[in-house]
């Protein structure tokens, strides 16, 4: 029963998602959506990706880690260092790079998660700040503090590439969502549930709390990897500073909005924050330079550090809390199909 | 050697700053067990109020005393309302969620002053007197490095006694003991939480102001980076020590000045957050601290 609800879900969510694809593909190849818009739908898959890996290992393992900026980065130089000094496919190079970046997941993984939740927390994002040392440094790998410039694209068509990016993009992030929604469902995921419930009375129960800690965070090193490969292939181009603790943090606060533990939520709130950050603050800050006349410098990090700090005093289950949207149960018409414990 | 003794010295007076900042987590993180991400910001704002004292009075003795006095009071008024309005209504939340908190305030106390007009994203000068100094014995000693040393020695000395001898340092060791227990022995523990915050960002104040005078340049990030190097001070020493943090402070700053003396000055960033997962593979409770254990 339960084995052919997960296969339902995952066929309905493959049907859904080519329906979806096939619609946005359409509007971007006629040019009835125009470039920009079709850059806000990349970036919301690539923080899609890496929310995901983030929810993978905060919501729904209960460690909070500050620090996937930094696998991006791993998984970014090694991508783009794979292609580019190579010749390695695109394809390839990104699995490759998360491969690499799991192996860091791992190295950092050993000593912090045997600790308590605090202590993932400050070394995850000290290792974040080591990697952008380590990056500015290594100056012939690279290309130090001025950048790696010239990431090959998607595509080598210029024309092609807005199109190609968007599929690839798009394919990685269902399958992203894809496979850790099946993980959650999976006799593994129960046991990352429980830890996140009670490390304590999961331990006793004869769950293997390191080991499944250890698996979802390397999990969540590998895809926040193949996400950091994505963006720098969009951008074609990386820098160091691309990757600080702001982007870190700005990660948290997609994974909290969404629901820590929801899937459907993290996609959900990606979206919003891509959409919010490109194309509603720029209109904002224009607005209030010529009505106003005064420059909102960086209002939108004040903006989300207030909502961080409002979501978690007055609603910090985020928008979907652990509940998520099920097509299968939509179908069926009840609508919200509350999958996780209770809390 | 005079080149490492020089080191040293610099060190140890970097090291009384982090000391400051690291007392501020490890009594926090005594008491209500949270990191409270926010320390490093309370300590910019320090730093900032200082800046506003002394350009408004000119540097002089009297002035550089009343800077001090005026910022750690300001500090500890916003470490009390941080408390009451983020962290009191979560106490007895799931610890995570308190965690993120912390970072939202760290980040609105930081783009905060960046947007506000008078402080502003770009970086202030901090007024400071002249580079006046002591040649001993061929080591070069700063007068600021001496007022350094001098002031975070009288703090520590300060908070010794406060904690040791008065009624609210045992009131604030019970309930860093077990907090239930305090709360039925009649302690008030709100009161008793407040005053933590309070002290732990007076002592920031002080730090921030130190460290301006030693590196005259104020912004709104620069608390960031010291507040983490802070935190792994607090961690090294053995968090929820207070004598731990003092001594996490001093070999952390002068680790990171042998680093830039000897190693290479990029690398001095690193070096904290290497130290911070040594210590936590070899003995993740510090180096002063107890080895507790979790009970269901």
């Amino acid at each position: 029963m339960q084995k052919n609800n997960r296969l339902l879900n995952s066929i309905t969510l493959l049907l859904v998602s080519i329906v979806i694809f096939a619609v946005l593909f359409l509007l971007i190849y006629n040019n009835i959506i125009n470039e920009f818009a079709g850059d806000i739908l990349k970036i919301s898959g690539i923080y899609i990706i890496v929310a995901l890996s983030l929810n993978l290992i905060t919501g729904f393992t209960g460690q909070l880690a500050l620090g996937q900026a930094g696998f991006m980065a791993i998984g970014a130089y090694t991508t783009a260092i794979c292609v580019m000094k190579f010749h390695i496919p695109l394809l390839a190079a990104l699995i490759i790079g998360g491969l690499f970046t799991a192996l860091f997941g791992f190295l950092i993984g050993f000593p912090t998660l045997r600790l308590r939740g605090d202590y993932l927390a400050i070394t995850t994002l000290g290792f974040g700040e080591i990697v952008r040392v380590i990056m500015v440094n290594l100056e012939g790998l690279t290309g130090g503090a001025a950048g790696l410039y010239g990431v090959p694209s998607f595509s080598d068509d210029f024309k092609l590439n807005p199109i190609m990016g968007f599929i690839w993009i798009f394919c990685f992030a269902v399958a992203t969502i894809l496979i850790i929604s099946n993980l959650i469902n999976s006799s593994a995921g129960r046991a990352i549930i429980s830890i996140r419930e009670d490390e304590i009375a999961s331990n006793s129960m004869g769950i293997n709390v390191p080991y499944y800690k250890m698996f979802a965070f390397v999990f969540s090193a590998f895809i926040a990897g193949i996400g950091g490969g994505l963006y720098a292939t969009h951008f074609g181009y990386l820098n160091p500073s691309m990757f600080n603790f702001l982007f870190s943090v700005n990660i948290v606060v997609m994974v909290v909005l969404g629901g820590l533990g929801s899937i459907t939520g993290t996609i959900i709130a990606s979206c919003i924050f891509a959409f919010f950050t490109m194309y509603f603050l720029p209109l904002f800050k224009d607005f209030a330079q010529n009505v106003f006349h005064i420059s909102i410098l960086d209002f939108n990090q004040v903006i989300f550090a207030t909502v961080l700090i409002l979501m978690m005093l007055f609603r910090p289950r985020g928008i979907m809390g652990t509940k998520e949207l099920s097509f299968v149960k939509l179908v069926k018409g009840i609508g919200f199909n509350k999958t996780q414990g209770v809390k | 050697m005079m080149e490492f003794v020089q080191q040293m010295i610099n060190g140890i007076a970097l090291g009384s700053v982090y000391a400051l900042i690291a007392l501020g987590y490890t009594m926090v993180y005594g008491i209500v067990k949270l990191i409270n991400f926010a320390h490093g910001d309370v300590w910019m704002i320090g730093a900032f109020t200082g800046y506003f004292v002394l350009a408004a009075l000119g540097v002089g003795p009297l002035s550089i005393i009343l800077a001090f006095i005026v910022s750690m009071i300001v500090c500890a008024i916003f470490g009390i309302v941080i408390e009451k309005t983020c962290y009191k209504p979560l106490r007895n939340a799931p610890r995570i969620n308190i965690l993120i908190t912390a970072i939202g305030v760290s980040l609105l106390l930081e783009n905060g002053a960046r947007v506000i007009p008078f402080i502003g994203p770009n970086p202030k000068q901090f007024p400071t007197f002249g580079n006046a100094n002591m040649l001993f014995m061929g080591i070069n000693i700063s007068f600021v490095q001496v007022i350094e040393l001098g002031i975070s020695i009288l703090l520590m000395i300060l908070l010794n006694y406060i904690v040791n001898k008065t009624k609210m340092g045992k009131a604030m060791r019970a309930v860093s003991h077990d907090m239930n227990a305090a709360l039925l022995m009649g302690i008030n523990v709100d009161n008793v939480i407040s005053f933590t915050f309070a002290i732990g960002a007076a002592l920031a104040a002080a730090a921030g102001i130190l460290f301006a005078l030693a590196y005259p340049q104020v912004e709104p990030y620069m608390g960031i980076m010291p507040g983490l190097k802070a935190f792994v001070a607090a961690v090294l020493g053995g968090i929820g020590s207070i004598p731990g943090a003092m001594l996490g402070g001093f070999i952390l700053g002068t680790a990171e000045t042998l680093t830039k003396g000897f190693i290479s000055s990029k690398l001095a960033d690193a070096i904290a957050f290497g130290i911070l997962i040594i210590i936590l593979v070899i003995k993740p409770s510090g180096i002063l601290g107890k080895n507790q254990r979790e009970k269901v």
